[in-house]
């Protein structure tokens, strides 16, 4: 298949978890029951992503 | 709702786009592939197990799963669980195990295809026209339930909302084909899985922890209709009806919401349900079919059956979080039910003093007064508001109202909508909001390239245009993913009837997949089955689960579509019952048709035409694999794990 399906999840996540994470560094009044969850989630979201993405990347360069 | 509706921001509609935009990009970058009709039906065999095994499980997650797994567990507690760890798991073991090397190894394109290689075009006719029928349904279903659920959360319009969420399916679907909506399916699979758990664990971390929910739900079950749960006062369970799955079951049918008894739950859930929709359902199935190899493909239900098993954590948690939520004071938390509208209250509330002055009995008065407010009345607090209204003839108009608006019934499919909206913040919302619709384009995405696949082989290519060029199927496959997604819109319309999803897509299924497996587990293991006695077995099988539905009801049902319409036999104590026992009947008559006739009929294929599609006739594969990577040792561990998960909630 011409298309390693990682590569899409991992660019989105990586894109999402960027957005979430900015928001609740940006506005840390937005919170859920104390916890400025937009930016922890946001923060997991985007690692994995990333790791997501390094993997099909490494897959290609093999 | 929608006066309850709230606002997104544009972080919410930047994640919603991005998501948009990278399922219609998939569908993009794959148009290129597809060449033939085989790229655009099958995928042209080409994708690693990984794959294939999380498409399997995001393929099933419709409306099923998020909406009405959650509406379950607040409606029955753990025992919900039972449809994976009693139905969904060890089913999809067995198709790995013992089906898959039949469906793959037979170079069948599609399961009905699959049918008319083992026994003769008559099966395979009924069981393409019923699937495609029963895919249509499903992928409504779904379509209706994320319309209604963005119009009570966001205000959309239900009709733009239905248009717009298919319209994006039909994209993607038509250019990329299977391959397009497989590959969709995993990247909707982790974003349900990564929508969901923040709000799962913030649902966990207010409402105390596991061991606060169990205490606050022991007080729930000795008190059931408080909390709108029961039709009767007299109504009460055991403390651990809603936290224990098999303790409540034991005690029989009136020890457990659900209203099952242990029978019902094992053989008619756990074995024909269960192995009728995993192992025969062709939506599932052609995941599997659609991998590199024979390998690939006997672990895709292997690597789907993992996350599945962990699955309850994050659909039916959200629920039994909800329930005790609102039995927990000070919490703020309300049960989601339909709020009476002013105007219809005040109706209400004069058809209220009307019952009390004539004098009219529980049920009559209930359901005047329910017709007047607009929605289902609880009968038990509607008798306890006349009891308070004919002691007091004075009671004031706004203390009648907050007795009818606290005796409407519980909005079930609504609480992982009041959960989203209580804990998330502009941001999480967006995600939460997403994951929502990936859940119903993957479902719906799932049921039109099976529908597709389905009609163009079994039913144009076999009996309408038999001899046509491979452009033209492929030309066909595409103008049927456009009229599929039509008929959806259109079963989405007949759906909104109804309030209780889950329920109808039971039905359905029950009334389509159970005498299904009576009829594969026959062709697969034993040669002498006949396609006379195949035939004959399944259409008696469908007809008698018909049969069995228009003569029995479920307490509290009134004869109709709920079923009971020819005559009530016998009252059964819950719609899940109804549909368990029922799916038990139908399996039990196909089989005994089935073989009985198989019996007196005479074969008419040879061992070697059944070679490869029979278990004792195909030659046993000699396996490269070392002992522990073979599906039968990674099943028994899957199975291990299954029952550990079922001692530990027993």
């Amino acid at each position: 298949m011409g298309l390693d399906i990682r590569f899409p999840i991992g660019m989105m996540f990586t894109l999402i978890g960027l957005l979430l994470s900015g928001a609740g560094f940006f506005s840390p009044d937005k919170l859920s029951l104390g916890i400025n969850i937009n930016l922890i989630w946001g923060s997991i979201l985007f690692l994995f992503g990333v790791l997501m993405w390094g993997s099909a990347v490494k897959a290609k360069g093999k | 709702m929608p006066s309850q509706s709230i606002h997104l921001g544009v972080i919410d509609y930047s994640i919603l786009v991005l998501y948009v935009a990278f399922v219609i990009g998939i569908g993009f970058a794959l148009k290129q592939q597809m060449k033939t009709s085989a790229d655009f039906f099958l995928s042209g065999r080409n994708i690693p197990a990984w794959v294939t095994g999380l498409a399997f499980l995001s393929a099933n997650l419709g409306a099923l799963e998020l909406v009405g797994m959650a509406a379950s567990g607040a409606k029955y507690g753990i025992a919900t669980c039972h449809f994976y760890w009693v139905g969904a798991i060890p089913a999809m073991i067995f198709l790995a195990v013992f089906m898959m090397p039949f469906y793959y190894g037979s170079k069948a394109r599609s399961v009905p295809e699959y049918l008319k290689l083992r026994f003769d075009e008559r099966t395979r006719a009924f069981n393409s026209v019923s699937f495609a029928v029963m895919t249509i349904f499903a992928s409504g279903i779904s379509l209706n339930a994320l319309a209604k659920l963005l119009h009570n959360l966001l205000g959309w319009e239900y009709n733009v909302s239905l248009w717009i969420c298919s319209f994006i399916v039909l994209l993607y679907v038509l250019k990329g084909g299977l391959t397009s909506a497989i590959y969709t399916e995993v990247l909707q699979f982790f974003m349900i899985v990564l929508g969901f758990a923040p709000v799962v664990w913030l649902g966990l971390r207010d409402a105390g922890g596991w061991v606060a929910i169990k205490q606050k739900l022991a007080g729930v079950a000795t008190n059931p209709s408080a909390y709108n749960l029961a039709d009767s006062a007299s109504t009460t369970f055991h403390s651990d009806a809603w936290t224990s799955a098999w303790k409540p079951l034991i005690g029989g049918p009136s020890a457990n919401p659900m209203g099952i008894d242990l029978f019902a739950m094992i053989f008619g859930l756990g074995f024909v349900l269960s192995f009728g929709y995993w192992c025969t359902n062709f939506l599932v199935v052609q995941r599997a079919m659609a991998a590199k190899d024979m390998k690939a493909a006997r672990n895709t239900p292997l690597v789907a059956a993992v996350p599945k098993m962990f699955f309850p954590l994050l659909v039916i948690l959200p629920g039994m979080i909800a329930l005790a939520l609102s039995a927990t004071e000070g919490k703020g938390y309300q049960f989601p039910k339909a709020v009476i509208a002013e105007a219809k209250m005040s109706t209400a509330i004069a058809s209220v003093r009307q019952s009390v002055a004539s004098g009219a009995d529980v049920v009559t008065a209930s359901k005047t007064i329910a017709s007047a407010a607009g929605t289902s009345l609880n009968t038990v607090k509607v008798e306890e508001l006349l009891k308070a209204a004919k002691a007091d003839p004075g009671t004031p108009d706004a203390q009648l109202a907050i007795g009818i608006q606290d005796a409407v019934v519980n909005d079930y499919d609504g609480v992982i909508l009041s959960l989203v909206k209580r804990y998330c913040p502009t941001g999480l919302l967006g995600l939460a909001l997403t994951a929502l619709l990936a859940s119903f384009m993957s479902g719906m995405a799932g049921n039109v390239t099976a529908f597709n696949t389905v009609w163009t082989y079994d039913l144009y290519q076999a009996y309408i245009a038999p001899d046509k060029s491979d452009e033209h199927y492929s030309w066909m496959g595409r103008v049927v993913t456009v009229a599929g997604i039509l008929l959806s819109i259109g079963a989405a319309y007949f759906a909104s009837m109804w309030t209780n999803a889950m329920d109808i897509i039971q039905l359905v299924f029950a009334f389509v997949n159970a005498p299904l497996f009576a009829t594969f587990l026959l062709g697969m293991f034993w040669s002498r089955t006949t396609g006379t006695g195949a035939f004959v077995g399944l259409i008696c099988g469908t007809l008698a689960s018909a049969l069995f539905h228009a003569c029995t009801l479920s307490v509290g049902n009134v004869p109709g579509v709920k079923g009971g319409y020819i005559h009530n036999f016998w009252t059964l104590p819950s719609d899940m019952a109804q549909n368990f026992w029922l799916a038990s009947f139908a399996f039990t008559i196909c089989f005994a048709v089935t073989v009985l006739l198989s019996l007196s009929t005479r074969r008419t294929k040879s061992d070697e035409e059944l070679k490869g599609l029979v278990y004792s006739l195909t030659p046993k594969q000699t396996v490269d694999q070392v002992w522990y990577a073979r599906p039968g040792t990674i099943g028994i561990v899957l199975l291990i794990v299954c029952v550990i998960l079922n001692y530990i909630f027993w």
